[in-house]
């Protein structure tokens, strides 16, 4: 049987599977959180070095992790549209900036907290800091650009020329900060070789899979309300039981 | 090919020399960016030498952020960037000559004002000279990735607030190099990676910036 690759690429049939599939990831996500969690704060030994304070790991990382790659993935997806000119990759596209964005603060937040007592300071301008920073700086850009847009058509194929061109650019700009970094001072914090106790890498582990589906749930919730808003004047959309009612 | 670069160029200089005001309220702004920060952190000399090329760097990254609103808005406003674009001859060719142009006019201004303000601050000689380099480097660099941002914020609302936030975090490799290489021979280390980058940079830039821009130009305009 010939499988049709391309059928949930039109916002037509895919509005109806992301409904279906948003409580699956919604639901593994919360649960995942919770055994995560527990076992990051409850389970996981006390670090020899840092005490407890090192329990902000658990949230820090995954949130670093995925900004930087929802950024890979949304640029992606611009790509995609701006190739093939499908209009649901850049309606993706719109709906991880704001993720994506709020995982970069968040990561720059707990980074913020976890500083204080462990360096003294708030912020440290350390190369991860930095390029964290400015890649919250992009996302806000990408946000910025497709929002003062008013051409919806226009606003996608101008913002994901903008997320290619800022993806091109991410590893120059990390490099930069990083010798630039290196050249001022040395490296503020060193890994040390110690390695990792294993609750505290399966709690990290466990974590950073929450909020991976946290941000699929999310990201799909956001895309369906973006296909209903532009394609509201069509008539699939008028016979949607949701719509009528 | 390199007829319609120096036709396009020497349009563009025509037009600016027009309005030599423009170029004045660029180069006025820089000179006025740089002349706060003495003001604001201190007159102790020993400071502000080693401040110096940073602010020197960030006052020619807003500027060139200021002038960049203008690249391609008055063509755009009386319809000849139409009539560039439907033209059988490369639009990437022409962007480039435009970038060029606006160079010319707003960041060899910037270049050329730079050795006295770093007498200013105080500055060595030698670290003066390594700046001007780096400016001559980088600030072409400036204006390509601007003009990406010039044309993806062509005719907007607030187009120039955008524009800044855009471009000024994708300049940001420039900055570094640039105010690294002047820390570099102050601290009397080789100057030659920073400066190597810098030319990759450029390099890069000239390769890739124009057709990008025209890309970008043709999603506006359509």
């Amino acid at each position: 049987m010939a499988i049709n690759w391309f059928k949930y690429s039109a916002p037509t049939t895919f509005y109806g599977l992301a409904g279906k599939l948003i409580p699956w990831f919604a639901f593994s996500a919360a649960l995942l959180f919770v055994i995560g969690l527990y076992i990051g704060f409850a389970v996981a030994p006390v670090d020899a070095q840092q005490g407890e304070f090192y329990r902000i790991i658990f949230i820090h990382v995954p949130a670093s992790i995925l900004s930087m790659f929802l950024y890979l993935v949304m640029a992606g997806y611009a790509a995609l549209g701006l190739i093939f000119n499908t209009r649901l990759s850049a309606m993706m596209a719109t709906a991880i900036a704001p993720t994506g964005a709020l995982f970069a603060f968040i990561s720059l937040w707990t980074g913020a907290l976890w500083g204080k007592p462990m360096w003294g300071a708030w912020w440290v301008w350390d190369a991860r800091l930095t390029s964290e920073l400015i890649l919250l700086f992009l996302y806000l850009g990408f946000i910025a650009l497709h929002a003062s847009i008013d051409d919806p058509r226009r606003a996608d194929r101008a913002s994901a020329l903008l997320a290619i061109v800022g993806s091109v650019n991410v590893p120059i700009i990390y490099f930069s900060v990083k010798w630039w970094n290196t050249l001022h001072q040395g490296s503020t914090i060193k890994y040390t070789g110690t390695s990792m106790h294993v609750a505290m890498q399966q709690a990290m582990f466990i974590v950073l899979l929450a909020c991976w589906l946290y941000a699929i749930a999310v990201v799909l919730a956001r895309v369906r309300s973006i296909i209903l808003e532009r394609e509201r004047n069509t008539v699939w959309i008028n016979e949607l039981p949701e719509v009528r009612s | 090919m390199l007829g319609l670069l120096a036709l396009v160029i020497r349009r563009d200089l025509v037009l600016a020399m027009r309005r030599r005001a423009d170029i004045l309220t660029t180069l006025i702004f820089f000179v006025m960016v740089v002349s706060l920060f003495p003001l604001g952190v201190g007159p102790e000399m020993e400071m502000l030498r080693r401040m110096a090329a940073g602010v020197l760097w960030v006052a020619a990254l807003l500027s060139s952020m200021l002038s960049l609103g203008r690249l391609f808005s008055a063509d755009y406003q009386d319809g000849t960037l139409e009539q560039m674009m439907l033209a059988p001859q490369s639009l990437s060719m022409l962007v480039l000559g435009k970038m060029t142009a606006h160079w010319m006019v707003s960041g060899l201004p910037l270049v050329l004002m730079a050795p006295v303000l770093g007498l200013q601050f105080d500055m060595p000689a030698q670290a003066l000279g390594i700046l001007i380099v780096g400016l001559l480097l980088g600030t072409p660099v400036l204006s390509m990735i601007g003009a990406i941002g010039a044309a993806l914020t062509l005719g907007l609302r607030g187009g120039g607030v955008l524009l800044s936030l855009l471009v000024l975090p994708l300049c940001i490799p420039v900055l570094i190099f640039g105010t690294g290489a002047v820390e570099a021979i102050t601290a009397g280390l080789s100057v030659a990676s920073h400066l190597s980058l810098l030319g990759a940079l450029l390099v890069l830039a000239l390769v890739f910036t124009p057709w990008v821009t025209a890309q970008a130009l043709r999603i506006s305009m359509e």
